[in-house]
């Protein structure tokens, strides 16, 4: 049986193809202003770089924020249901989920049967989220990919005090007009979300073993915020980016 | 001057409006909350002609005095839901931030303050007062907010200062309330320029405890599967016990309300067709939003069939003692659900979650309300511990629709409903029907 997944998120749109217990294809691409015509891309995309036909795929589940314009789906399910399928499949021992993706952060934990016991999302604000690292990539000049690399250098993380994007920016400038080195103006911007994401994981509790999705996994230096901050080691899912879709597709298989 | 008549014409005419209003009442079989939400509003407006006098009163203020004096008490807080839900707060707040007021402050407040100098909103701004009665059960910042107004229209306002219960009812507290009662008394006899009656306050006490009771088992009707009636309709009936209580009006009404639900209790009909899941609610509605959030749980088959916001005005009928209706009302007014400790309101809450039967817990994190939303985290907790049910938590603002993401509130309560869904259908119960 094969099946696809498909999660709409606000920056990037996703997709995985499950075949008999096995992530066989998966794909990225930029979500755009069209949520509905993201949705049919990214699902060609997949199927292509897997080499199926449309008719090779039995079920297909949507998630994320714009699952509901995925018209071609057989379900949709929230990207909370999809994370926590996708993090039990690739390790059944988990207990949290820290989810950091575009425009919103989130804390799932788990039962010792995979489920869905509880979850905390971000309130309306962009720290703490993807977005908040690209608007300070921008400020800073530095391709976000680097900002892990980077950030390893620093021996003092500046502080970032501000707890919205739009301010913390303003921040960030005075810190390199200040002359703050940039690996140590990085380092505080990874512990500034670090804690953030760390207190909203407080409010549900903590369980380990915890895993890290989402696309702002690929992070190498929030990652080390964030186990610093937990006193914990946190698992990076190895497919961080697409865990949403490949959970989708799990759940698609269970339809 | 040519401005004057035509305000007086303004006023003859709600005022005969009203009249004929009323009339018409008389040979209807059931009236409608609008019908006499209509004739409360243009009694208020004309009470000027009429020679009556208009008392502005917070949501959770002894407002029987007022009544046994013929006075016509108006609540800026209902006005503030109205507003609310025509969708127009966003922009009297806009006004009032515009006034120099923050935008953390109550939408309420705002709203009110601002529609006062606008005369905007739903119906036009509120009747004039000449009198302003604030009890600070409810918050501290009707305090601030009706001073203002009472600098603004220039009238007398008499503040009751109710101490925070944290557990129980001191002594100290006691006399400290009931004598502010008499000081009340002397404010409203100084006001209308006549004595207090005392023998009409026992029987509008009498009313008001009677309305209590009836709008107490028109809620206690939600306990039946299915629920006749949803916390959604409990936040339209309320208006009369808040603006009416004490009042035949509220009797009458209420009287045919529970006839109606134990009707639809006999013939098996449920608020939503196919209720499979039953929910509470903690604070006050997002006005602006309630079509949109019944719609959305009803999709999940989910009902949400109690809340803690409309059994606030039938609380604490158990401090009520009928035949010392002015000696009792102290602390009734007192120990109201947002003026007592929070281990206090999760005992409330866990009562609810048994008499209701839900699975579940949907908390709205006002951002105007502090006083209600403070100590949600913790009784999220306790109903956690206690009872194992999920909760969700949604954070959103009773008035200004600037603060309420959609998107963001339909993932929350698609996942909450995910939860719930998944829970029962691997609950015992469910597993010995199967």
């Amino acid at each position: 049986m094969s099946t696809a997944g498909i999660d709409i998120g606000s920056i990037t749109a996703k997709a995985a193809i499950f075949d008999n217990g096995k992530i066989i294809a998966t794909k990225v691409i930029f979500t755009g202003y069209n949520a509905e015509l993201a949705g049919q891309r990214v699902y060609d995309e997949v199927l292509s770089e897997a080499g199926l036909g449309k008719t090779a795929i039995d079920k297909i589940v949507s998630t994320g924020y714009g699952r509901n314009s995925v018209k071609f789906a057989d379900k949709s399910f929230t990207e909370i249901m999809a994370h926590a399928a996708g993090a039990h499949f690739l390790n059944p021992r988990i207990r949290s989920i820290i989810d950091i993706g575009g425009q919103d952060s989130k804390a799932i934990l788990l039962t010792d049967k995979g489920k869905v016991k509880n979850f905390v999302m971000n309130d309306k604000c962009a720290a703490g989220t993807g977005r908040f690292l690209e608007v300070m990539a921008r400020a800073l000049e530095v391709n976000l990919d680097e900002f892990g690399a980077i950030s390893q250098k620093s021996k003092s993380p500046s502080k970032i005090s501000s707890l919205c994007t739009v301010f913390a920016e303003s921040e960030v400038i005075s810190l390199i007009a200040r002359g703050e080195k940039r690996q140590d103006i990085i380092a505080g911007i990874h512990e500034s979300i670090a804690s953030r994401v760390s207190s909203m994981l407080a409010r549900i509790g903590v369980l380990k073993p915890a895993m890290i999705t989402g696309g702002v996994a690929l992070n190498s230096g929030v990652v080390r915020a964030l186990s610093k901050k937990l006193g914990m080691e946190i698992e990076v899912s190895s497919y961080a980016q697409v865990n949403g879709a490949i959970g989708a597709a799990i759940l698609a298989a269970s339809l | 001057m040519k401005k004057q008549i035509s305000e007086i014409l303004k006023i003859i005419v709600i005022f005969l409006f009203g009249k004929f209003k009323k009339f018409t009442l008389r040979f209807k079989k059931s009236k409608s909350m609008k019908d006499i939400m209509m004739v409360y509003y243009s009694e208020a407006k004309s009470a000027r002609l009429t020679g009556k006098k208009v008392a502005w009163i917070t949501s959770g203020g002894p407002v029987e005095p007022l009544i046994a004096m013929d006075v016509i008490p108006i609540y800026p807080e209902n006005h503030g839901a109205m507003i609310g839900a025509s969708k127009m707060g966003a922009g009297l707040c806009e006004t009032a931030e515009n006034m120099g007021y923050s935008s953390d402050l109550c939408s309420y407040a705002r709203s009110d303050i601002a529609c006062a100098t606008v005369n905007g909103g739903p119906i036009g701004g509120l009747p004039k007062p000449d009198m302003l009665v604030c009890c600070n059960n409810i918050c501290g910042t009707v305090l601030k907010w009706y001073e203002i107004q009472a600098r603004y229209f220039n009238v007398p306002l008499f503040v009751l200062d109710t101490p925070f219960c944290h557990t129980g009812y001191s002594d100290e507290v006691a006399r400290y309330v009931r004598s502010q009662i008499n000081e009340y008394i002397s404010f409203i006899e100084k006001a209308c320029g006549r004595k207090f009656d005392y023998d009409r306050v026992k029987k509008v006490g009498h009313l008001s405890f009677q309305g209590q009771q009836l709008w107490q088992a028109v809620l206690d009707t939600a306990a039946n599967k299915p629920a006749p009636m949803s916390a959604f309709d409990a936040f339209y009936h309320l208006a009369l016990i808040v603006t009416l209580r004490g009042t035949p009006e509220v009797i009458d009404y209420y009287t045919a309300l529970l006839a109606k639900m134990k009707d639809r209790i006999a013939r098996g009909i449920g608020a939503v067709p196919n209720e499979k899941y039953r929910l509470l609610w903690d604070n006050i509605p997002i006005w602006h939003r309630t079509r949109w959030l019944s719609d959305k749980f009803a999709s999940h088959n989910a009902c949400l069939v109690a809340d803690t916001y409309t059994t606030a005005w039938c609380g604490s009928m158990k401090y009520i003692d009928e035949s010392n209706f002015i000696n009792s009302m102290a602390e009734a007014y007192t120990r109201i659900y947002l003026n007592i400790g929070v281990d206090e309101m999760a005992k409330m809450v866990i009562n609810m979650i048994d008499k209701y039967d839900v699975d579940g817990f949907v908390l709205h994190s006002n951002r105007s309300c502090k006083p209600y939303s403070f100590g949600q985290m913790d009784i999220q907790r306790i109903v956690e511990k206690e009872r194992g049910i999920p909760c969700l938590m949604l954070e959103a603002d009773m008035v200004d629709e600037r603060t309420f993401s959609e998107s963001q509130i339909s993932t929350r309560i698609d996942a909450f409903m995910e939860i719930i869904k998944e829970r029962k259908k691997h609950s015992p119960a469910n597993e010995t029907v199967s």
